[in-house]
């Protein structure tokens, strides 16, 4: 295991698409299959599963816990849950009106904790809110000018600007503003516009290749995104746009601010790529928890089975070996696997920092794996 | 290996890594159906990307076509005379009736080539990607081998069928 390793669990035997920890990173929530799963961690060994979000049908793609605790779940079968902690350790369910008729894919909750937008495949972001007099979460849609699946949002920490990007390769940033739940002090003075009526369409980006993710630096009023061709962006509200590109060519699915100046990402590579800004603009800088090319030893030369090795081997373990290769047809292992997730790291999030440099940060994969990795 | 057959290979190692980052992706098309966008006719374009066609001559050639979470892989196997043709024919057909035991193989192959397979999103979840390049790789190398092979004996046998039957005019 690599320096960079600061914990590995292996919670389930199937992909986690999303992950997300509480406010105070005791408890952690992750989609698995059709459901949710909510682990406490704890000082020492493997988290241990305290509830399990049962009731949809389909698959879950995300999950996001809010400041106050509340866990939202949406799925493709169109629905989004938020589920209300209660004292005795178990969740209370209700259904949110999302109004939609395809696959809900992203949730995010807004900083404040009293709405999030939910990303679909009917082209449609749900603004959504809970409502006092009806007791239930309703919704308000953003349609236009929407082409594709919405694949990522974020919300600005302000509360009000919601980035997001999908598979018609335009990153945009909507006005998520609901009358009632925000004011207008909240954007006073942002460089983004005056006036943020909802569902105002405030700034397009075309890039032309699927977005995977987009995320806010809002003290520098910048976004940043990953496309499916490979490439990290950093934009922000006059247009100027930096592009690098993922050193191995594999495209990222996440992407996490670490500071100001530099911006961690994690894809099918299988394990995360840190950029830095310099005097250059955007750059890669470091592959975490990658092993360097090793000097092959000859312990594992020898299980890869090629012929010149069994030669000096005594009788019966060659007669092994090839039996075991006959076995094994599948034999050509071209690389062992020098990463610690073994599968497309789906998500990432930041897990400690310390005076506004995120120090740890937690990742999720499709092969069932919790990782945190320091920085 | 003969020294064309590498560089085909490693090209076509390369884009079938490129092919295989798929997502879990749900139909925008029609509802709580989830399936493999590339077998789907009317799709939404953008969800398909432009297909890679690789080729060594006109008789080897592998035809990629990646989507959002599904790539077809078809692959044209080798077939100089007619014997060759009904071999390979005999023998994908094989395999395509037990398609469930190899998971990626498509049961009817592509228009123009000889056998397909279909990767989605499940397999590349559920297998290492590595490992799957490997199989298809592996898969290439073999069937020529497997076919020639088959055609020698089926010579050999051709031959002592015959020599056994005419040895019967024989005085």
């Amino acid at each position: 295991m690599s320096q960079s390793i600061v914990a590995n669990f292996k919670l389930v035997k199937g992909p986690i698409y999303s992950h997300c920890f509480s406010q105070d990173k005791r408890l952690l929530a992750i989609t698995f299959g059709t459901d949710c799963l909510v682990y406490a961690l704890k000082a020492q060994g493997a988290p241990v599963l305290v509830a399990t979000l049962p009731d949809h049908d389909k698959i879950v793609t995300a999950v996001d816990i809010s400041v106050h605790g509340r866990i939202v779940t949406c799925s493709q079968d169109r629905n989004a849950i938020v589920w209300e902690p209660i004292s005795d350790g178990s969740y209370k369910p209700t259904l949110v009106l999302l109004r939609i008729n395809r696959a809900a894919t992203t949730v995010k909750w807004a900083a404040n904790g009293y709405k999030f937008a939910v990303g679909s495949s009917a082209r449609i972001i749900a603004v959504c809110y809970y409502e006092q007099e009806n007791d239930w979460w309703v919704s308000k849609h953003i349609k236009k000018p929407i082409k594709s699946t919405i694949s990522t949002v974020a919300w600005h920490e302000n509360g009000i600007l919601l980035a997001c990007g999908g598979t018609d390769g335009y990153v945009r940033v909507f006005s998520g503003f609901v009358k009632g739940l925000d004011s207008k002090a909240q954007a006073a003075g942002s460089p983004w516009g005056d006036k943020f009526p909802f569902g105002a369409l405030v700034h397009e980006w075309y890039h032309g290749a699927w977005i995977q993710d987009v995320e806010w630096r809002s003290s520098l009023e910048k976004l940043a995104y990953v496309a499916h061709d490979g490439s990290l962006n950093v934009t922000d509200s006059t247009g100027a746009r930096f592009s690098t590109f993922s050193p191995e060519g594999l495209p990222f699915l996440a992407l996490t601010w670490i500071n100001d100046h530099e911006i961690l990402c994690g894809g099918y590579s299988c394990h995360p790529v840190l950029f830095t800004e310099g005097s250059k603009g955007w750059q890669f800088s470091a592959n975490l928890d990658k092993a360097g090319p090793q000097p092959k030893s000859p312990s594992t030369a020898g299980s890869a089975g090629n012929e010149d090795s069994s030669e000096d081997l005594p009788f019966g373990l060659s007669a092994l070996q090839k039996f075991k290769q006959l076995d094994l047809k599948g034999k050509v292992t071209t690389s062992v696997q020098d990463t610690t997730h073994e599968n497309a790291i789906a998500g990432l999030a930041p897990f400690k920092s310390t005076n506004g440099s995120v120090t740890e940060v937690s990742s999720c994969g499709l092969d069932g794996k919790i990782i945190i990795y320091r920085v | 290996m003969s020294q064309s057959l590498r560089p085909y290979l490693t090209a076509v190692r390369f884009s079938l890594q490129a092919a295989l980052t798929l997502s879990n992706f749900s139909s925008q098309v029609v509802e709580r159906h989830n399936r493999p966008e590339v077998e789907v006719e009317h799709t939404s374009a953008e969800l398909l990307f432009a297909p890679m066609h690789i080729s060594r001559n006109e008789h080897e050639q592998v035809l990629i076509e990646p989507s959002v979470n599904s790539v077809r892989v078809s692959i044209k196997v080798k077939q100089a005379d007619e014997i060759e043709q009904i071999l390979v024919h005999k023998f994908t057909r094989f395999l395509e009736q037990r398609a469930e035991a190899f998971y990626v193989l498509r049961r009817v192959p592509v228009q123009g080539f000889s056998i397909s397979f279909l990767i989605t999103n499940r397999h590349t979840e559920t297998m290492s990607g590595a490992k799957l390049v490997d199989f298809i790789i592996e898969f290439m190398e073999e069937v020529d081998k497997e076919i020639s092979e088959m055609k020698l004996f089926l010579n050999a046998r051709a031959r002592f069928v015959a020599e056994a039957y005419l040895g019967e005019f024989v005085y």
